[in-house]
């Protein structure tokens, strides 16, 4: 029923202004057009130029409302390039936006049709345009130049000291392994994935698999300034690791595998300080639409010195020691760190990573 | 072939046997109402069917950006009103995450496929192209009708698709596989996938009988004196977008192909090493990657093939009414061909973070910076016509000169995008969405809407009314800026496109009062909507009547015509052309404008 009043309260409201639209076209007729086109025209001109001090005012109120929400202050040493670069990028399409803008509403109120004005008739020039042929070409010369540098130190490879991370997607969390104390993430195959236990898909044959470090909630631990590499990975459909703190992002792609590399500035407790928010966290954002759960596929990523992280890392025991208690003790000698104490663990660790 | 023969094809199709093969409109009058306004052959009318259906469209597919809108503006709020629309998917009104996305992959697919490519193309190069080279008709009328008719199908399995159990199509207007190949990896991704694979090879279908038609009727069939050089902006930006629809949309059909094999026949074109809904699957090999690039391929091109119609459009109307010449006329068609061309050869800057090989990455920047300057000789060349003119503000020119701004704003922050190092951070984020809103989504509008309201005289014989002209042409352009502007910030907070609700995010939920504006804003641009339709629709039955042939004093051949031209367009023979189409100075006799029939004056230069 309210539907209906609703409904029907529109309907009302469209008819009472048509109603006015409609009389306001009989006027036109009744006091000769020409005089009422005039009068539009000055409206309109007039209307435009409010609008267009409206708009930069409103660009202003915009930007002093949402500066604050802003990201801080880049987390690692590749995102300070990546904002450098979008402070020379904005500065450049600011100034064209405003230019072009000033001279669209500057024409618009300046050349307003007013009686007795004539149009001058004006075709081509071609100096002019072969000006704003090379100019705008220049500048993205520049834009190009700045971009492709900045996009090969990206891509390039991971300096060789990188600590290798592995971060496998899957409708709706993120799965990290660590290669454990050899150093090398073992061999998986889909095929042998089991969410009982094996998530992965780790090949028990492989000796290098069967130290490795798998954390399921989603929680990834990096040492500051130290370079990490992220081997990606998906289970089932292309997800993607988006890590806005550190300016980086990579699909995750079933069937491919990707990577990733940068260094962290600043350890998770100093962004703390930095941005005075006590709950601030590194998330990990899916950001390649993957099904229902898109939206709470959430990591994070805890950024500590050296110190913790070996501490971190000492206390996790292997997958394949918490997956598979029931059989019995491996030979010693293809599963050194397991049979290890935690403090054996930790100088393992402290010389692989 | 010319003119006249072909006009006699068209009446043998219409089973008049008559003796005047070149007979006119006029003689029709006796035309069963079937035969005239639905199955008719004359491209006006084939013009408004593709109009009207457009118009159907956009209501539905804005209608679902408020629905989701709402989601995202107050999603700790229900409507009940939701759950009288969208039944079981808004219970309690409140969206379902699968609704969700089905909501925003129909919203994706709805507009882009269906209201700026068929509802646009569709309807201004139909309307426009014979009417401006001086043609009775297109090429082939039949097949004309046809792309008409196989639109409609693939319109309503696209409509049926919303009312399946399951839900329409959810993977996105992209329809990536995995997603949208496995029906365990989402509910959209059963049935409602199908429909919607099925729906767009239609959809190409009737894109390539019109695309085809275009083309032929352009390069053959321009009247006397109609040199290529002598047509209006408008026929050369409507040549440009049917070319690239007829060499990029076979790519997507092929891409929706195999990705039907995979759903259906077993294959592994898309599928590799899935372990999904509790068991591994057997494909191999595949790769997910290759779907985006033939999505991407016509992908591409398809911005253009929305965009250019508008800037033909937005060219002509602001030539006519800044009554000066279009600055540049060959600047500006080199400009569409750059564009053109470039567009085949930058798609994968959609795909700079799939972990594609960086030197091809770096080609890609490289090729997408380019095309940045034809834009910008455009723009220039736009501000140089209004430069010292006349400016008349009717509502068209209102809108043209909107779509100039909107093209700047947009077109900027491609740019950004364009520039794989800048990409990285701000792919699949908001600054993504106001990006592509505001240059091939509010500025293609504002070209429409340019279009409907410049041409409407044509199509109809009146008037739209003024007054609500203006209104809708201050809200939506107010409201595009209030809604787009505020998300490139969020954009540049990293905040991702297509989730459900952020609340829950350390980093993102400093925008809900941000969000929660911007569904307010959409609610009222929305309503201000339904007044262009509103006024669209009572215009075409009580809008002022039109008196003169000519009410806009524009040169094109379209405005020779009668007031309400019959099939055939002309009465008498199709006026020679003997001049450029802009030509827009002192005639002698006071008038200041020389249409393109008018002979030169002895000692008169032409163009």
């Amino acid at each position: 029923m309210s539907g209906l009043i609703v409904t029907a309260l529109v309907v009302l409201v469209f008819i009472v202004i048509y109603q006015i639209a409609k009389a306001s076209e009989l006027a036109t007729i009744l006091r000769g057009e020409e005089k009422v086109q005039l009068q539009t025209n000055r409206l309109m001109a007039w209307l435009m130029l409010a609008f267009f001090v409206l708009g930069l005012i409103g660009i202003y109120k915009c930007h002093v409302d949402l500066i604050d929400k802003m990201l801080p202050e880049s987390a690692s040493v590749q995102g300070d390039n990546y904002d450098q670069m979008l402070i020379v990028t904005l500065a450049l399409t600011g100034f064209v936006f405003f230019v072009t803008h000033i001279a669209l509403f500057y024409f618009i109120f300046r050349y307003q049709s007013t009686p007795g004005r004539k149009a001058y008739y004006y075709s081509h020039n071609n100096r002019l345009e072969v000006l704003w042929t090379t100019v705008p070409a220049l500048a993205l010369v520049t834009l190009v130049v700045i971009g492709l540098k900045n996009w090969f130190a990206m891509t390039d490879k991971p300096p060789a000291d990188s600590m290798v991370v592995q971060i496998m997607g899957k409708q709706f969390n993120w799965i990290i392994r660590y290669p454990g104390a050899d150093g090398v993430l073992g061999k998986t195959d889909f095929r042998l994935i089991n969410d009982a236990n094996n998530v992965l898909g780790l090949d028990w044959n492989d000796p290098a698999a069967k130290d490795d470090i798998i954390v399921e909630n989603g929680e990834m631990h990096i040492i500051n300034k130290r370079n990490v590499h992220l081997v990606i990975n998906s289970r089932d459909v292309i997800h993607d690791v988006g890590l806005p703190h550190f300016r980086m992002k990579m699909d995750a792609v079933p069937g491919i595998t990707t990577t990733m590399w940068f260094t962290p500035k600043f350890t998770s407790e100093e962004m703390k300080k930095k941005t005075k928010n006590p709950d601030f966290v590194y998330e990990i954002a899916c950001d390649q639409m993957c099904g229902k759960g898109h939206y709470s596929m959430r990591g994070t990523v805890i950024v500590q010195t050296e110190a913790e992280f070996k501490e971190w890392i000492g206390g996790q025991p292997s997958y394949y020691s918490l997956h598979n208690e029931a059989k019995p003790a491996v030979p010693a000698e293809t599963e050194p760190a397991d049979s290890a104490s935690t403090g054996g663990t930790a100088m393992q660790v402290s010389t692989i990573y | 072939m010319s003119n006249e023969a072909t006009i006699g094809q068209a009446h043998a199709a219409h089973a008049h046997p008559d003796s005047h093969g070149h007979a006119h409109g006029h003689e029709h009058h006796e035309q069963h109402f079937i035969m005239k306004w639905i199955f008719s052959m004359d491209h006006k009318v084939i013009a408004k069917q593709y109009l009207i259906t457009g118009i159907i469209w956009a209501i539905v597919g804005a209608l679902f950006s408020v629905f989701f809108r709402l989601q995202l503006g107050f999603p700790e709020d229900t409507f009940p009103i939701m759950e009288k629309f969208l039944g079981h998917w808004a219970k309690g009104g409140k969206l379902t995450p699968e609704f969700y996305y089905a909501l925003v992959t129909m919203h994706g697919t709805i507009l882009i496929f269906f209201v700026l490519t068929a509802g646009l193309s569709g309807t201004f190069s139909n309307l426009l192209i014979p009417l401006q080279i001086g043609a009775r008709d297109m090429a082939s009328t039949f097949m004309n009708m046809l792309s008409y008719w196989v639109f409609f199908i693939s319109s309503v399995i696209m409509f049926a698709s919303l009312f399946v159990q399951t839900g329409p199509a959810a993977g996105g207007w992209t329809t990536y596989p995995p997603l949208s190949a496995l029906k365990e990896a989402s509910l959209g991704s059963g049935i409602g996938m199908d429909l919607w694979l099925i729906s767009m090879a239609l959809f190409v279908v009737s894109q390539l009988l019109a695309g085809l038609n275009y083309i032929t009727t352009i390069l053959n069939m321009r009247t006397k004196g109609m040199k290529m050089t002598r047509m209006p902006l408008t026929m050369w930006s409507f040549l440009f977008t049917a070319v690239l629809g007829v060499l990029s949309f076979p790519v997507l059909l092929s891409g929706f192909v195999l990705l039907i094999f995979d759903r259906h026949a077993g294959t592994s074109f898309y599928l590799s090493e899935i372990f999904i809904g509790g068991k591994a699957l057997s494909h191999i090999g595949g790769s997910a990657i290759l779907y985006q690039h033939l999505f991407w391929f016509l992908g591409h091109p398809e911005v253009y093939i929305v965009m250019l119609p508008g800037m033909g459009m937005a060219s002509e109307i602001l030539s006519t009414h800044s009554r000066k010449p279009i600055f540049g006329y060959l600047a500006m068609i080199i400009s569409l061909l750059g564009i053109t061309s470039l567009a085949f050869v930058v798609w994968a800057h959609h795909m700079f973070v799939t972990g594609m090989s960086p030197f091809l990455g770096g080609i890609f920047v490289l090729l997408t910076l380019l095309i940045a300057i034809p834009s910008a000789i455009k723009v220039f060349n736009w501000l140089t016509t209004i430069w010292r003119g006349n400016l008349k503000f009717t509502v068209p020119m209102m809108f043209a000169l909107g779509f100039v701004s909107l093209f700047i704003s947009g077109g900027l922050t491609g740019i950004f995008l364009g520039n794989s190092a800048l990409d990285i951070h701000l792919h699949d984020t908001y600054f993504v969405i106001a990006h592509f809103h505001l240059v091939m989504g509010v500025s293609s509008f504002f070209g429409m809407f340019a279009g409907i309201y410049h041409w409407f005289p044509k199509m109809f014989g009146r008037f739209m009314n003024n007054t609500l002209g203006y209104i809708h042409f201050f809200v939506t352009l107010a409201g595009a800026y209030l809604i787009f502007w505020p998300m490139h910030y969020e954009g540049f907070a990293g905040m991702p496109r297509r989730y459900y609700d952020y609340s829950a995010w350390e980093s993102f939920k400093q925008f809900g009062s941000l969000n929660a504006f911007i569904s307010i804003v959409v609610i009222i641009v929305f309503f201000a909507q339904l007044v262009f339709v509103f006024n669209f629709f009572i215009s075409i039955f009580k809008g002022r009547k039109v008196t003169s042939p000519n009410p806009w004093g524009s040169t094109t051949l379209e405005w020779t015509t009668p007031i309400n031209p019959g099939h055939g367009n002309w009465e008498g023979d199709i006026p020679e052309v003997h001049r450029w189409p802009y030509d827009y100075k002192d005639d002698g006799n006071g008038n200041d404008f020389v249409p393109q029939h008018i002979p030169l004056k002895p000692g008169e230069e032409g163009h």
